[in-house]
């Protein structure tokens, strides 16, 4: 049985009298420990696919199932790393990862359990060092970073990242991959990934899916990405699977589902 | 020629011992200053004459004005001058007690205050509460927000009748018209602040699952801290502007009824000295609520 199975999904919006389908009879199963990427163009609805893993948009049709259990609302066992990091900014580095730790094991940790796990997670992403500075004060990488920590922190069943490097340079958001691949190492996290950079994927994933352009976005194709880990940016460069698994991608992206902008 | 005498030097020659010119960039720093302590203050003298000057001139011109506008002798109203001599006690000593009546005009302002102060805290907990209830909910917004539009536009004073029928003591009624006064910008800009919660911070407490009293107390409170702090402005400063009609009518010791009776005792003098007195104390504590404001939402704002 599938960790996470995402069953006959349809998601379709509506504003009045009019109804938008979103997401048309989306099939897809993940297994434990298994890092996936979700990749499309903009408007696609790959992020309202992951709101509805989330439990944050609700489903119009099918079901999610996360360890054979549907799951309908939000919680902390899916945790979210949002697009712009959502960090509450009336609340230091340390407070915003121990909001969470502190809800999320109240009845379970003591109190300096708690403290240790809140550091033991900022220390995971290197954070530790900024722990008394509010999000105003540390730059857009180090946001991220805290959002994952934020994430981690959970303890989730599966972590969902949101375009979590987006809004990132290039430097930085190669850092954060690496970094995000190390925690995958260590930790074995299953992930969900949204994106739509092809490097960043097929760089970081085990499986890319690829979504059709919407409305009706469907899963146009899933590929495996066969490569060893540790993976290594350099060396990949010249690696053939790499290569061909970003050609793959590439084609996919722009000869068969190019992007039409709405006129 | 720094340059060059650079490359000769030998590897691990330090670069003060360059010959010759000083290497670029370096200033040399000045030696430690013995009149530093000075130094430090010139510049804070400087805001200070640069912010304190200015007023100070335009309330000398105002009083050079009105000193030769009031002298004549048909003049009804009295000049700065005949003031200082008539209410001189009143501006030197704001805190003497000779009996019941004739008191202070600090302590005046105090009883005043106490009263604002008590009508004001409570329209400050209702309207938090309130409005957070109006922007939280759209059945609660589109039911009480169009009674509050309704009621907020009722001048203070109009409450004041109903509200001695009610209460039948001067002194609940007062705050009562402190309170209804200063909630309607409290509720609605709370209610503007809830409303603006970004959504992302709703979906921090969807995935952590808070519960309503810590989503309250954790995000929609320090979330809204800024509208809220505005909105309690705006309300300090009614409920100044409201305590001293009330008290006009109601009576006491409060600053208000002190200008009324000046008026039927024909002191003018005493009721220029007393809108001073108001003056300066409503500012202080617009400033006071700002203040509390910019600490409390420090950090809230940037994001």
């Amino acid at each position: 049985m599938s960790y996470l199975k995402i069953d006959h999904v349809d998601k379709s919006f509506q504003r009045g009298a009019q109804t938008t389908a979103v997401l048309d009879d989306i099939c897809l199963e993940i297994g434990q420990g298994e890092f996936v990427s979700v990749i499309g163009h903009s408007g696609c609805g790959k992020s309202t696919l992951l709101n509805i893993v989330a439990g944050l948009t609700p489903i119009s049709a099918g079901a999610v199932l996360l360890e054979g259990r549907e799951v309908r609302d939000p919680g902390p066992d899916r945790a979210v790393v949002f697009q712009n990091h959502s960090l509450l900014p009336w609340l230091t580095v340390y407070d915003n990862v121990a909001l969470a730790v502190n809800k999320v094991f109240a009845g379970q940790k003591t109190r300096s359990e708690r403290h240790d796990w809140v550091m033991h997670n900022l220390d995971l992403v290197q954070m530790a060092h900024a722990r008394d500075r509010r999000p105003a004060e540390i730059s857009g990488g180090m946001k991220q970073r805290v959002g994952i920590a934020r994430g981690l922190a959970m303890k989730p069943k599966i972590l969902l990242l949101d375009e979590p490097f987006g809004a990132l340079d290039a430097l930085t958001r190669a850092h954060l991959q690496d970094s995000v691949m190390q925690i995958h190492a260590a930790l074995g996290n299953t992930m969900i990934m949204i994106t739509h950079d092809v490097d960043e994927a097929v760089l970081l994933s085990d499986r890319i899916v690829m979504m059709t352009n919407g409305p009706s976005a469907r899963i146009g194709e899933v590929l495996d990405i066969r490569l060893e880990r540790p993976r290594r940016r350099l060396e990949l460069v010249s690696d053939r699977t790499y290569i061909a698994a970003r050609e793959a991608v590439l084609k996919f992206l722009y000869e068969r589902h190019r992007f039409v902008e709405a006129a | 020629m720094g340059h060059a005498a650079l490359k000769d030097a030998p590897a691990g020659a330090a670069i003060v011992a360059l010959p010759g010119a000083k290497p670029p960039g370096v200033v040399p720093l000045p030696p430690p200053a013995g009149r530093s302590r000075t130094r430090r203050l010139l510049p804070w003298l400087g805001t200070v004459l640069v912010n304190v000057l200015p007023p100070l001139v335009t309330v000398a011109l105002i009083a050079l004005f009105w000193q030769i506008a009031a002298s004549g002798p048909q003049s009804s109203l009295p000049p700065p001058t005949k003031i200082w001599e008539e209410a001189r006690d009143l501006i030197v000593e704001p805190f003497y007690w000779v009996g019941s009546q004739d008191i202070g005009l600090g302590w005046r302002i105090l009883v005043s205050l106490q009263r604002v102060a008590i009508g004001f805290s409570l329209a400050a907990i209702v309207g938090v509460l309130l409005g957070s209830l109006v922007g939280q909910s759209v059945w609660a917004m589109r039911g009480l927000d169009p009674v509050f539009q309704v009621l907020r536009t009722v001048p203070p004073l109009a409450w004041l009748p109903l509200s001695l029928a009610a209460f039948r003591d001067s002194q609940p009624s007062a705050i009562f018209v402190i309170f209804i006064t200063a909630i309607w910008p409290v509720i609605i800009n709370t209610a503007v602040g809830i409303r603006n919660i970004p959504q992302d911070y709703r979906n921090v407490a969807r995935v952590l699952r808070l519960n309503q009293l810590e989503f309250f107390v954790r995000i929609m409170v320090p979330s809204a801290a800024p509208y809220i702090f505005t909105g309690l402005r705006i309300g300090v400063g009614l409920s100044w502007l409201a305590i001293v009609a009330a008290e006009m009518l109601t009576g006491g010791v409060g600053i208000g009824f002190f200008i009324w009776d000046a008026w039927n005792s024909s002191r003018l003098s005493d009721i220029i000295v007393a809108l001073i007195y108001i003056g300066i104390v409503g500012f202080a504590l617009d400033r006071l609520v700002a203040l509390v404001g910019s600490i409390v939402t420090r950090g809230t704002l940037t994001h």
